[in-house]
């Protein structure tokens, strides 16, 4: 049995340990907003937060996972109740066929909640490792600078 | 054909001892550290049936100790924690920067170190900086260890010179004397998530008379193995920086390495793109 804490719950695991972190996700947890692409780590579509940090899933065995904190797309918010990032993405049409996007929230979220600038150019490296068919980018992109301004203003009216 | 999870046998040892025992009693295991490699072969049904060995329980390799001389580096750590650790960016920033062109932030996240130099690809991106630090690499068996310098843990693509039952337990990195030059750069077909068509890293100190007191120039993705430039390093060494020597430097360049056309990009191109590297490296604002 392997234990993980994901979207901020406990869960228990039985059955083989080598099965991906995606998978596991998707059939036992029943998780299914993590989507997968590429299946070869290329497109982060599977982009999940690992302690905190954003990774491919379909290249994490679960027994790498055990013990450890796992945060979803639906960590974010409910469509009743988007999270700003969310909310941006919606506003920019940041989202075009849908695949890409709950890997895009995810490594745009990692960036934006740990302070990352908001300038196009630092953006796009650090989403350099999501691939969107559409290539939608500039929007996306958008969305993730406006998120960072915000949280910025946040951030600066928190102190 | 996928990768079958039900067909693997998983070896999850909770320290190096155990580790070690384990690689010793069944030396057909597979070592998985970040898994950012076999984990693509795996879920392409390339790797069904085999036995792994987890190292990810393994917390006394994931740490970067500071030395007297430098830092040593747990095989286990990734190219993310490398790239934002404070003394590497400002003594090894080549090491630094390397690890910062390795895939996206996720495959950063995820690959080690240790596993970057057991995969020994022609093209690992650390290998240029490591190279030209002359770092040294500590292994460890059952009841024994060795350390080897860097470019020796290399025998051929995908090839190194570990033994059965052997892992990588730290790279060992001096720091240098504070080069007048330090350069790295990698050329790919995307400024990330790229895999390089040739990837550099010099370090370049000048004397007080503005003779090249010396020079290391590595190159990766050139020939099977990363390797220093040593026809031109010793070219260099003593003499004044001038565009006559730059030149003859560059046409020394292909001494040293064998690049092969192949999916990525051509010998010609690899070549003069490299040379080109070179020049760049040795002239803007040290040329007379």
């Amino acid at each position: 049995m392997i234990e993980l804490t994901v979207n901020r719950k406990k869960r228990r695991y039985r059955g083989p340990s080598f099965k991906r972190l995606l998978d596991v996700l998707r059939e036992d947890f029943e998780l299914t907003g993590t989507k997968e692409g590429c299946g070869e780590g290329e497109c982060g579509a599977c982009t999940v937060l690992l302690d905190g940090e954003p990774v491919n899933s379909c290249l994490v065995p679960v027994a790498q996972a055990e013990g450890s904190r796992v945060e979803t797309v639906e960590s974010l918010g409910a469509s009743s109740r988007l999270s700003p990032l969310q909310q941006s993405f919606l506003e920019e049409g940041g989202a075009q066929c849908g695949i890409c996007t709950p890997g895009m929230l995810m490594t745009a979220w990692a960036y934006v909640r740990g302070g990352g600038p908001a300038d196009p150019e630092s953006v796009r490296t650090a989403l350099a490792g999501n691939l969107c068919r559409c290539t939608g980018y500039q929007h996306i992109v958008a969305a993730v600078v406006e998120t960072a301004k915000r949280e910025k203003r946040k951030r600066a009216r928190a102190r | 054909m996928r990768g079958d999870p039900g067909s693997m046998t998983l070896l999850r040892p909770r320290s190096v001892e155990e580790a070690l025992g384990l690689y010793a009693a069944n030396p057909g295991a597979v070592p998985l550290a970040g898994g950012t490699d076999f984990m693509v072969a795996w879920n392409a049904g390339e790797a069904n049936g085999r036995t792994i060995l987890d190292l990810s329980r393994l917390g006394a390799w994931k740490r970067i100790a500071v030395t007297a001389t430098g830092v040593r580096v747990g095989s286990l750590v990734t190219h993310r924690e490398l790239q934002r650790h404070p003394l590497v960016r400002r003594r090894l920033p080549l090491l630094a920067q390397a690890c910062g062109t390795i895939g996206g932030h996720q495959i950063q996240a995820r690959g080690t170190l240790g596993g970057n130099i057991a995969n020994a690809s022609p093209a690992g991106d650390t290998f240029p900086p490591l190279a030209v630090y002359e770092a040294r690499v500590r292994l460890r068996s059952a009841g024994e260890s060795r350390t080897l310098p860097f470019l020796e843990v290399f025998t051929g693509v995908k090839k190194t010179a570990l033994a059965d039952g052997e892992l990588i337990d730290s790279i060992e990195i001096d720091f240098p004397r504070r080069p007048t030059r330090e350069s790295f750069r990698k050329v790919g077909t995307r400024a990330a998530s790229a895999i390089a068509k040739t990837v550099a890293a010099g370090l370049l100190w000048l004397s007080s008379d503005g003779r090249i007191r010396e020079v290391r120039f590595a190159l990766g993705s050139m020939a099977p193995t990363v390797r220093r430039l040593h026809s031109v390093e010793s070219l260099l060494a003593g003499k004044r920086p001038t565009s006559r020597l730059v030149e003859q430097a560059a046409d020394l360049l292909e001494n040293d390495v064998s690049p092969i056309d192949d999916l990525r990009s051509t010998r010609a191109y690899r070549l003069e793109v490299s040379r080109n590297l070179l020049r760049a490296f040795l002239s803007s604002g040290l040329t007379r």
